[in-house]
C-alpha cells in the first residue's frame, strides 16, 4: 500500500468506529459470497435465465439500509440481488428463487430480475429498463396522498437515462415535488457499451435542474460517505418534499451478466477500479486502521461463506412449484384457469 | 327515469366513487381545469379539488405508471387517457407492469386501477388516431377490457371497474360521448361478463359491443325489413368474456356475424369465431363473418374512411350471406 492510498484510506475513515465499520464490511461481503455462490451455481447449470451480479456495487446498497426507516421503499432493477440481501431478505428464499423454487422469493415465477420483498421494503426488481421511475414515482405519489411520511428510493443503471420512462416519470415527480430520490448507480458501461457512446454529457446529474431537483454525484469509495450524502437526499424528500437524482460513479466486476465475458475491457481498466472497491478498501481499513486480526476476519468470511452455501444447497433441494401455481395470482379473484372453455388446460373446471 | 348523456354517466360513475371511497383519483391531461378533453370529468375538480382531479403534462408513460406505482400502495387510480390511441405511448406499462406486478410479486401487490378513453375510429382524425386497442389488451392476461355503448352500461360498468381489484381497460367512444339514454338515481352495479341482449331475435347472431352496437342495431333494423330477425349481443365485457351467451344465442339462431371496430387480423373477432367454431360446430348452417376495418390503415379522406368503416350496410351484406339471402 502506498503513502497516499494510506493516508486517504486513514481520511476517509476518520471517526468511525470499530465496530460500524466491521458492521459495513460484514453486510458487504454478505452480498459478495452470495454472489459469488451464484456464479457458481449458473456454471454448474442450476440457474437458468439472466443473471446480473452486483459485485463491486454492495456499499452502495448496505448505505441505501442504513438511511432508510420502516416503510421507505427502495425500487430497482434486474440487478438487484444486493439489494435483497442488504435489506434483509432470507438468503434461502433469494437463492431458491434463482433456482426457480417454491420456496423463492416470489414464488419461483420471477427469477433474478424480478425479486420483490414488500415486507423489507424491496419494491422490485423491474427488468424492462427505465419503466419502474414511473411506478416509484407512483408510490412517492401515494406517499403524498395519504401524508404516509414514506421516502420511494428509486435505483437505475446509467444505461437507463436515455430511455423515454425515465424522463416522464422524473417530468412528473418534479412537477408534484414527490418525496422521492432517484439514484443512478453508474457503472461505467450499458451492458457492453461505454459511457462515453451513450451519454451526450457525462455528468447525468446535469439534468437534475431541468426537473426542478437537487443533485449529488459522487464516487462511491465507501458506506459511510455514501450514507451520509444519500441520507441527505433522503431528508430532503421527507422534510422538503423535493426530489434529488443522485449519480453514484461505480463499477461492476463482472460482466454484463453471466453471459458476458466482458471482453469490451482491459485488464488494467479492472485493476485499477479495484483499488477502489469499497470492500476492499474497507477489509484494507480494517487491517490496517483498526488492526483487526486476520484470524477474525478470516472467521467472519467463513461464517458467510457457510451461510451462503447453505443457502444455496437449501434452495437445490427445495421443491420445484406445485402445477397448479401457474394458476395463481394472475387475477384478483383466485387462481384463474383462462378466459374461455376452449383455451382451459386440461383437468381443470 | 333520468335521461343522461354517455359522458355524464361516467361523470356521475366517478363523483359517486370518488365520493364513496377517499383513495379513488383522477389523473390525465385536460380532466380538471379544462374539465375534459370531452367534458366527461365536468365539475369533478370543483367538486373534489386538485388533490383528486389531477391535470398531468402529456406524458402518457408517466402517469400511466404513477397510476400503477399509486395502486399498488392500496390507492384507486382512475387514468384517463385523451383518446386510446395515446394509450400506446404506455402500452408498456399496461402489459408489463399493470398486467404482470400482481403475478410477479406472488400477490405482495395487486394494481386495482381504471385506465379509461375514447377508443377506436372518431371521423376524419387520420391513422393515428382511428384505432381499436381492445384488439391488443384483450390479448393479455392480467387484464379485463370493458367497451359500452349506453349510458346506463357506462355507469354501472364503470363503477364495477373502480371497486375491481384487477387492472381495467375501459374502452369509451368519441363519437358516443352525447348519446342519451336513462339512468336510474339509485345506485347500481353491472358485473362484468355478462353481455346484454340488445335485440332479442331468431335467424342470426350479431356479436357487437363498443361502436360497434349501433351499427349492428341498425343493420338488424334493415334486416328486419327483410323478414331476417337477428338477435344483437353487446358484449360489454370483452375479458372475461360471456360465451355462454354467444354459444347459447348461436345455438338458438346457427348463425352469427361480428360487427366491430378494428382491424380483422389478430383481433377479437377471429378470437370469438375460434370459441363458436369449437363450442357449436354442428350448430351452425353458415360460416362466421367479421364487418369490421378493411385491413389497412384509416385514410382521413372521408370516402375513404367510410369505405374502410363497419356499415349497418356492410352488416347486412354479411348477414344476407350467412342466410343465403344474397
Amino acid at each position: 500500500m502506498d503513502a497516499a492510498y494510506e493516508a486517504k484510506l486513514r481520511a476517509d475513515y476518520d471517526g468511525q468506529s470499530r465496530e460500524d465499520v466491521l458492521r459495513d464490511y460484514r453486510e458487504m461481503l454478505r452480498i459478495r459470497r452470495f454472489e459469488e455462490a451464484a456464479a457458481r451455481a449458473y456454471t454448474r447449470g442450476k440457474i437458468s435465465g439472466f443473471l446480473h451480479l452486483y459485485i463491486g456495487q454492495e456499499a452502495i446498497a448496505i448505505a441505501t439500509q442504513q438511511v432508510m426507516e420502516p416503510g421507505d421503499r427502495v425500487v430497482s432493477t434486474y440487478r438487484t440481488h444486493g439489494f435483497a440481501i442488504a435489506l434483509g431478505s432470507d438468503p434461502k428464499a433469494c437463492a431458491a428463487e434463482l433456482f426457480g423454487k417454491a420456496a423463492g422469493l416470489v414464488g419461483g415465477v420471477g427469477g433474478s430480475m424480478h425479486f420483490f420483498d414488500k415486507e423489507r421494503g424491496l419494491w422490485g426488481g423491474y427488468a424492462i429498463v427505465g419503466n419502474h421511475i414511473p411506478v416509484a414515482a407512483g408510490h412517492a405519489f401515494a406517499s403524498q396522498y395519504t401524508g404516509d411520511g414514506r421516502v420511494t428510493l428509486c435505483f437505475m443503471g446509467d444505461g437507463a437515462v436515455g430511455i423515454g420512462p425515465v424522463h416522464e416519470g422524473m417530468t412528473m415527480a418534479g412537477i408534484m415535488k414527490l418525496p422521492i430520490v432517484f439514484v443512478v448507480e453508474n457503472n461505467q458501461y450499458s451492458m457492453g457499451t461505454p459511457l462515453k457512446r451513450t451519454l451526450p454529457v457525462e455528468d447525468i446529474t446535469a439534468r437534475a435542474a431541468g426537473y426542478g431537483f437537487a443533485s449529488d454525484r459522487f464516487h462511491v469509495t465507501s458506506v459511510q460517505e455514501t450514507r451520509r450524502r444519500l441520507g441527505e437526499a433522503v431528508e430532503r424528500a421527507r422534510k422538503d418534499g423535493k426530489p434529488t437524482l443522485v449519480e453514484l460513479i461505480t463499477y461492476r466486476f463482472r460482466g454484463h451478466s453471466m453471459s458476458d465475458p466482458a471482453k469490451y475491457r482491459q485488464k488494467e481498466e479492472v485493476d485499477r477500479w479495484r483499488l477502489n472497491d469499497p470492500l476492499e478498501r474497507t477489509l484494507m481499513a480494517l487491517k490496517t486502521i483498526y488492526q483487526v486480526p486476520e484470524a477474525e476476519l478470516d472467521a467472519m468470511d467463513e461464517t458467510i461463506v457457510a451461510e451462503m452455501d447453505g443457502a444455496y444447497e437449501f434452495a437445490d433441494k427445495a421443491p420445484a412449484p406445485a402445477p397448479e401455481a401457474r394458476f395463481d395470482n394472475v387475477m384478483a379473484e383466485g387462481p384463474y384457469y383462462g378466459d374461455s372453455a376452449t383455451t382451459r388446460p386440461a383437468g381443470v373446471e | 327515469m333520468p335521461i343522461l348523456q354517455i359522458r355524464q354517466a361516467i361523470r356521475d360513475a366517478m363523483k359517486e366513487e370518488m365520493e364513496r371511497d377517499e383513495r379513488v383519483f383522477l389523473m390525465g391531461e385536460e380532466v380538471g381545469y379544462y374539465n375534459g378533453a370531452y367534458k366527461c370529468s365536468e365539475g369533478l375538480l370543483d367538486h373534489f379539488g386538485e388533490k383528486r382531479v389531477i391535470d398531468t403534462p402529456i406524458t402518457e408513460t408517466g402517469f400511466a405508471g404513477i397510476g400503477i406505482g399509486a395502486a399498488m400502495c392500496g390507492l384507486r387510480p382512475i387514468i384517463e387517457f385523451m383518446t386510446f390511441n395515446f394509450s400506446a405511448v404506455a402500452f408498456d406499462q399496461i402489459l408489463n407492469n399493470a398486467a404482470k406486478l400482481r403475478h410477479m410479486t406472488h400477490g405482495q401487490f395487486g394494481v386495482p386501477i381504471v385506465f379509461r378513453g375514447p377508443n377506436a375510429a372518431a371521423h376524419m382524425l387520420g391513422s393515428t388516431h382511428s384505432q381499436a386497442f381492445e384488439h391488443f389488451y384483450a390479448h393479455i392476461p392480467g387484464l379485463k377490457v370493458i367497451a359500452v355503448a349506453t349510458p346506463y352500461d357506462a355507469k354501472g360498468l364503470l363503477k364495477t371497474a373502480i371497486r375491481d381489484e384487477n387492472p381495467v381497460l375501459f374502452l369509451e367512444s368519441e363519437l358516443m360521448y352525447s348519446v342519451k339514454g336513462e339512468v336510474p338515481e339509485e345506485e347500481y352495479l353491472i358485473p362484468f361478463g355478462q353481455a346484454d341482449i340488445k335485440r332479442p331475435g331468431e335467424h342470426v347472431t350479431v356479436i357487437t359491443w363498443g361502436q360497434g352496437v349501433p351499427v349492428a342495431l341498425k343493420a338488424a333494423e334493415l334486416a328486419a325489413a327483410e323478414d331476417v330477425s337477428c338477435e344483437v349481443i353487446d358484449l360489454r365485457s370483452i375479458r372475461p368474456m360471456d360465451e355462454a351467451a354467444i354459444i347459447a344465442s348461436v345455438k338458438k339462431t346457427n348463425r352469427a356475424v361480428i360487427v366491430y371496430h378494428g382491424w380483422p387480423n389478430g383481433g377479437v373477432g377471429g378470437d370469438i369465431i375460434a370459441r363458436i367454431q369449437e363450442l357449436a360446430f354442428d350448430d351452425l348452417d353458415a360460416p362466421v363473418l367479421r364487418v369490421c376495418y378493411e385491413d389497412l390503415p384509416m385514410p382521413y379522406a372521408e370516402n375513404l374512411e367510410n369505405l374502410i368503416l363497419p356499415s349497418p350496410e356492410r352488416a347486412l351484406a354479411a348477414i344476407r350471406r350467412v342466410t343465403y339471402k344474397r
